[in-house]
C-alpha cells in the first residue's frame, strides 16, 4: 500500500472530519438538550448549502464570508420549526415524535427541489482549486479553511455554552429540565434557541461544504446519517465526542477509499455504527441517558 | 359487534364487484392503496404493537423484490414460491438488526438509526452487485402467466391485492387478541415494567420484527411484478420507508383498521396530486403537501383519524359494545 496516498487520505479524511463534527455537534446539543433526535438535519444543512450558493451567484459573495449570513437564517429556521412543531411534541412517544421532524425534512428537502431544481452545481468560488504542499501532502486550500472554520466555530459555541448566561442555561436545561424550571429559567425560550443554535452550526457547516463537494438537493439523508453515526460514535449529547467523532469517521471514511469504491464508504460508517452498538453503545466518550 | 361484521361484509362485497366499474387507472390507485394499506399493517405489527419505531422498512420491500426477481431470472423459480424464499431472508436481516437493537433494550432513537442504517447500506451494498443490477436496477422481462406472478391489466392484481389486504387485517386481529399482542403491547408501554413480570422482551420484540419483516417482503415481490422494474434507490431508499409510515400513522397507530383508513385517504391524495403537480413542472411539491399534512395529523390529532372515523359511524354501528 502507497504510504504517501494512505498519509494524503489521512489528512483529508480529518480536515472533512471537522466539518463532520461541526455538524453532529448540533445534532448533539439538540438531543441534549430536548431528547429529540433532529432527523431534518441533514436537509437543514442543504438548506444552508443552497443560501450560501444562491448568494455567491446572485451577489457574487464568497461563503467564507457569507457564512455568518447563512448561520442566521439557519438560526431562524431552525427557531421557528422548534417554535412552531418540536415544543408541541416533546411529551409524545417517541414513535410520535419521529413523523414530524421526518416531515420537516421532507417539507426542506422538496422546498431545494422545487426552488433549484434536481441538477447538481458545483459553484467556482475563489479558492476551489488552490492546493498547497506540506512536506509531502497536498492539502487543497478550501479544505483547510474549512476545517480551520469549523474548529473555531465549535470552539466559539464551547465557550458560549460555558460563559454566557444563555449558555448556562441552556447547559441546566439539558442536565435537569425540572430544575431548570424551577429555577426560574424559561425552558420553551431555552429549547427554542438551542434547536436554532444547532440548526445554524449544521448551516454553517453547509457552507462550508460547497467548495468541496456538488450540491444536490438530495444530500441530506447521506448527511443526517452521518451525524448519526458521529454523534453515537461520541455519545449522544456529549458535545466533545461529537468532535473526536467526527473526525474518526472523516478518516475512516477517507482511509476506507485505499480498498473501496468511494460510493461505498458508506458501509465503512456502518460497520463503525454496528461495533460500536455492539460493544460500547453508550458511545466513546460516554453519553447522556 | 353483529352491525360492524355487517358493515366490514358490505364494504368488502363493494370492494369485490368494483373492478366491474373502473377503468385500468382507477383500478392502479386502488391496488395501491390495498398495497400501502398491507405495508402499513406490516410496519404496524413492529412499531404499533412493540413501539419500536422502524424508520427503514423499505429494506424489506426491497429483499422480497431482488429476491424473486434473481431466483426468477437466474433459476426459472415461479415469484410465487420465491416470495417465500424472500421473507426467509428478510426474517434472517431483520434477526440480525433485532439482535443488535434488542440486545440492550436499546429503545427508540438507536434503534430508529440502526434500521434506516440497515435500509441504507443494503442499498448501497445492492448497488454495486452486477448480478442484481447494480444501480441501474432490474427491468422484469414481461411473459403474463399465473405462475409467473404476471397478468395482462389491473384486474389480477386488484384481487391479489385485495388478498393481501384482508389477510394482513385478519393476522394483526390474530395478533392483537393473542397472547403475544398482549405482551408486544406491555412492552410498548413499558419494557422494563414486562420484564420484571416475567414477558421475555426480547424474545418477543424477535417475533414481532420477524413477522413484520416476513410480510413486509412479501409486498415486495407483488410490487416487483407490478411494476415490471426494481431499482434500489427506489426500493430500499428512506423514500419509500417515509411513505408506508405515513399511513398508519395518519390513520392511527397501533390499530387493527388505522393503516387502512389512512391508505384509503392518503393515497388516491398522493396518486391525483403527484400526476397535477408534475404536469406543472413542480415535482416534490406533493412531498411537501403530504409533510404539512403528516405534521398537522401529529400535533392536532395524534391518535388518528380513526378516532373520527370511529364517532361517526359508531351510532350506527354500535363500536363500543366491544371493539
Amino acid at each position: 500500500m502507497n504510504t504517501d496516498l494512505a498519509l494524503q487520505l489521512g489528512v483529508q479524511g480529518v480536515l472533512l472530519g471537522g466539518i463532520y463534527g461541526l455538524i453532529a455537534i448540533g445534532l448533539s446539543l439538540i438531543f441534549g438538550v430536548m431528547g429529540v433526535i433532529n432527523f431534518a438535519h441533514g436537509q437543514m444543512m442543504v438548506m444552508g448549502m443552497y443560501i450560501s450558493y444562491w448568494i455567491f451567484v446572485l451577489l457574487g459573495v464568497d461563503p467564507y464570508i457569507s457564512l455568518i449570513v447563512v448561520a442566521a437564517a439557519i438560526f431562524l429556521l431552525g427557531y421557528l420549526i422548534q417554535s412552531s412543531v418540536v415544543n408541541r411534541i416533546l411529551d409524545y412517544p417517541e414513535a410520535m415524535q419521529v413523523l414530524p421532524l421526518v416531515a420537516v425534512g421532507l417539507i426542506l428537502e422538496n422546498t431545494v427541489l422545487l426552488l433549484w431544481g434536481p441538477d447538481h452545481r458545483s459553484p467556482q468560488t475563489s479558492l476551489s482549486l488552490e492546493t498547497i504542499w506540506m512536506g509531502d501532502v497536498m492539502v487543497d486550500v478550501s479544505r483547510l479553511i474549512a476545517f480551520g472554520l469549523a474548529i473555531i466555530i465549535t470552539i466559539s459555541i464551547f465557550i458560549f455554552l460555558k460563559k454566557s448566561n444563555t449558555g448556562k442555561c441552556i447547559r441546566a436545561a439539558a442536565d435537569n429540565r425540572m430544575g431548570a424550571v424551577l429555577v426560574g429559567i424559561k425552558v420553551n425560550r431555552i429549547n427554542n434557541i438551542s434547536f436554532a443554535l444547532g440548526a445554524a452550526t449544521t448551516g454553517a457547516a453547509g457552507a462550508l461544504l460547497i467548495p468541496l463537494m456538488p450540491l444536490s438537493p438530495h444530500l441530506g439523508h447521506d448527511f443526517t446519517l452521518t451525524a448519526f453515526v458521529v454523534v453515537i460514535l461520541g455519545g449522544m449529547g456529549n458535545l466533545i465526542g461529537a468532535l473526536v467523532g467526527g473526525l474518526i469517521l472523516g478518516t475512516a471514511e477517507s482511509l476506507s477509499t485505499l480498498i473501496l469504491p468511494a460510493t461505498l464508504k458508506q458501509v465503512v460508517s456502518f460497520s463503525i455504527l454496528v461495533i460500536i452498538m455492539l460493544f460500547r453503545p453508550q458511545g466513546l466518550l460516554g453519553g447522556k441517558k | 359487534m353483529t352491525r360492524f361484521y355487517l358493515f366490514l361484509a358490505s364494504v368488502l362485497a363493494v370492494l369485490l364487484l368494483l373492478p366491474l366499474f373502473l377503468d385500468k387507472y382507477e383500478l392502479g390507485i386502488f391496488v395501491m392503496i390495498f398495497f400501502y394499506a398491507y405495508l402499513g399493517q406490516s410496519w404496524n405489527v413492529l412499531t404499533g404493537y412493540t413501539g419500536h419505531i422502524s424508520l427503514g422498512h423499505a429494506l424489506y420491500i426491497g429483499i422480497g423484490a431482488y429476491t424473486s426477481t434473481y431466483l426468477a431470472q437466474a433459476f426459472g423459480l415461479s415469484p410465487w414460491i420465491g416470495m417465500w424464499v424472500g421473507a426467509l431472508v428478510a426474517v434472517v436481516v431483520a434477526f440480525c438488526l433485532g439482535y443488535l437493537g434488542f440486545r440492550f433494550g436499546l429503545r427508540g432513537v438507536y434503534f430508529v438509526i440502526l434500521t434506516i442504517a440497515f435500509a441504507e447500506i443494503t442499498r448501497l451494498v445492492v448497488s454495486h452487485i452486477a448480478a442484481l443490477g447494480s444501480f441501474s436496477g432490474i427491468f422484469l422481462d414481461f411473459k403474463p402467466s399465473f405462475s409467473n406472478f404476471q397478468f395482462t391489466g389491473n384486474i389480477p392484481y386488484y384481487y391479489i391485492a385485495l388478498g393481501f389486504m384482508i389477510f394482513s387485517v385478519i393476522a394483526v386481529r390474530l395478533i392483537e387478541t393473542s397472547k403475544l399482542g398482549r405482551f408486544m403491547v406491555a412492552i410498548r408501554e413499558d419494557e422494563d415494567a414486562a420484564q420484571a413480570l416475567g414477558v421475555n422482551a426480547f424474545k418477543y420484540n424477535m417475533i414481532a420484527i420477524a413477522i413484520s419483516a416476513s410480510m413486509t417482503s412479501l409486498a415486495g415481490t407483488f410490487y416487483a411484478n407490478y411494476i415490471f422494474y426494481i431499482h434500489p434507490d427506489s426500493l430500499f431508499g428512506m423514500g419509500l420507508s417515509i411513505e408506508l409510515i405515513l399511513r398508519p400513522i395518519i390513520g392511527g397507530l397501533g390499530t387493527i383498521f388505522g393503516p387502512v383508513i389512512g391508505s384509503f385517504i392518503l393515497t388516491p391524495l398522493s396518486e391525483i396530486t403527484r400526476a397535477y403537480f408534475a404536469k406543472g413542472g413542480l415535482e416534490g411539491l406533493h412531498l411537501i403537501i403530504y409533510g404539512i399534512l403528516a405534521i398537522l395529523v401529529v400535533l392536532f390529532m395524534p391518535k388518528g383519524i380513526i378516532i373520527y372515523v370511529k364517532r361517526v359511524l359508531n351510532p350506527i354501528l354500535k363500536l363500543d359494545e366491544e371493539n
